[in-house]
């Protein structure tokens, strides 16, 4: 597909991965977080941690809406859902991720709750108009790329009047949780040279709200795109950068991403939602400003205030390494529950279960033996 | 989750605000409420049923272009004091 495959050719490939071990300075270390869950799963399935030099690493991020969301958060979905039988809708990401006593949405479906797999967002407000005697409540996730869609629906149900529309908010913001990253690295946090910046969040947000990340922090950041290419050219970009003492934030991705990003999505964003004074994140706690929440002309939407829950006190899996894994301080290899029984079939913790989680990635593309120092598999590129 | 794919605009419904696209060789019907002035034979980022974005051309052939001389400079570097023997594919520690 056109944008696709050009971005995944092996000769080009080949041929970056030879500038970059021939610039990469062989005394010193390349640390890279690439932020995102979609770079992560590229590096994995094609190998590209093979094609650098032993001496550049990638780190992988906290950038997984699904891994971050906290426990908490899918046991109040889940009490939504029970305890006022509304119809809970979400995307099919958050079906399986673990909840509280070894429960997930997928369970209490099975169990009776009226809880749905959505594509669009478009389809929870064709559910809601098809059943005007059901609440339909919309369990609403995912970073700056998925927030959008969440806001033309409320708009929509708005817009209509529906009154059996309301939204679960768990929108977050990628600026708060890198902030948060840099702000602990160091000796007892995570080590980190450069940062691989989110590409799909950035066509939304654009390249300007990383400045910080460069100016307050000194760590160089590039807009990477998601196709293997894209990721071995932004990390010699990156190499580039750290080699010539430069700390700036560069676009690699500038086929959708601009400095300003989309405004029209930016304005409905402002009108839709407010920034909440706190959110919790999981592995890296209670975040200032780290999430959104519905404005104020749309609070009769908000699926929090219609409908209060009681929960107890998440319990969290013993022995989930997820939290340290979302901070970049450890590997899915470092947790003992990884591979057994911890697999994508059968997730104890959310880095197992979407895609893009690492625990995923390094399940599915058998890559974990190369967490260490030893590659064994080869490059798919 | 935040992944996005690129597809062809292969006709809108103005009305509607809504567009049907090209995903390879399915189609698929996008809303179109969060960009402006898309056109049939535009290149959409899709997500979860909305076009985020239109990707540019002619960036995207810039981009290619720069990854192509990026590696040819490689060529040229053969003289390196420190040649690295890390190289594609070998998977090699040294
Ligand atoms: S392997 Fe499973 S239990 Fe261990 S950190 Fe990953 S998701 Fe959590």
């Amino acid at each position: 597909m056109k944008y696709i495959d050009e971005f995944r050719d092996k000769a080009l490939a080949r041929r970056l991965a030879e500038t970059i071990a021939a610039e990469a300075h062989p005394g010193r270390d390349y640390r890279l977080m690439e932020f995102c869950g979609g770079h992560t799963h590229a590096i994995f399935r094609y190998g590209v941690q093979h094609l650098m030099p032993p001496n550049l690493r990638f780190i992988h991020g906290p950038g997984c809406p699904v891994c971050v969301l906290p426990m908490a958060r899918i046991d109040h979905a889940i009490a939504l859902a029970t305890q006022h039988d509304v119809t809970l809708c979400t995307y099919g990401d958050l079906m399986r991720v673990p909840a509280s006593e070894r429960k997930s949405l997928l369970k209490a479906k099975a169990e009776g709750a009226d809880i749905r797999m959505i594509y669009s967002t478009q389809d929870v407000l064709r559910i809601a108009r098809e059943n005007p005697d059901r609440q339909v409540v919309f369990f609403a996730i995912g970073f700056e790329t998925t927030t959008p869609p969440t806001a033309v629906a409320l708009k929509s149900a708005r817009a209509e009047g529906l009154t059996n529309f309301s939204v679960f908010c768990n929108h977050v913001l990628t600026p708060s949780a890198l902030q948060t990253i840099l702000s602990t690295a160091g000796p007892d946090g995570v080590q980190l040279d450069g940062i691989l910046g989110p590409s799909h969040v950035s066509t939304l947000i654009g390249s300007r709200p990383y400045r910080f990340v460069a100016e307050q922090f000194g760590v160089p950041v590039v807009i990477a795109g998601f196709e293997p290419l894209d990721v071995m050219q932004s990390a010699l970009m990156l190499v580039r950068q750290l080699n010539e003492g430069r700390c700036e934030v560069e676009n690699q991705y500038t086929r959708a991403v601009s400095e300003e990003g989309n405004r029209k999505a930016q304005a409905l964003i402002d009108e839709v939602f407010r920034i909440r004074p706190e959110f919790e994140w999981r592995g890296l706690g209670f975040l200032p400003n780290s999430a959104l929440a519905l404005a104020d002309a749309y609070a009769d939407l908000d699926a929090e205030q219609r409908f209060p829950v009681e929960i107890a006190p998440a319990k969290e899996i013993k022995g989930c390494e997820c939290p340290a894994i979302l901070r970049g301080v450890k590997t899915p290899t470092d947790c003992k529950l990884f591979g057994k029984p911890c697999t994508p079939d059968n997730p104890m913790g959310s880095c197992m279960v979407s895609s893009e989680g690492a625990c995923a990635a390094y399940w599915s593309y058998g890559r974990f033996r190369a967490s260490s120092a030893q590659p064994q598999a080869a490059s798919r590129l | 989750m935040c992944l996005a794919i690129p597809a062809r605009i292969t006709s809108i419904d103005v009305a509607a605000d809504t567009a049907k696209v090209a995903l390879g060789s399915v189609g698929k019907e996008i809303s179109l409420a969060l960009i402006e002035d898309a056109a049939v034979g535009d290149y959409v980022l899709i997500h979860v049923g909305y076009a985020l974005n239109k990707i540019s051309e002619e960036e995207a052939q810039r981009t290619l272009e720069m990854i192509a001389e990026m590696g040819l400079l490689e060529e040229e570097q053969e003289l390196d004091p420190e040649p690295t023997s890390t190289v594609a594919g070998s998977g090699g520690q040294r």
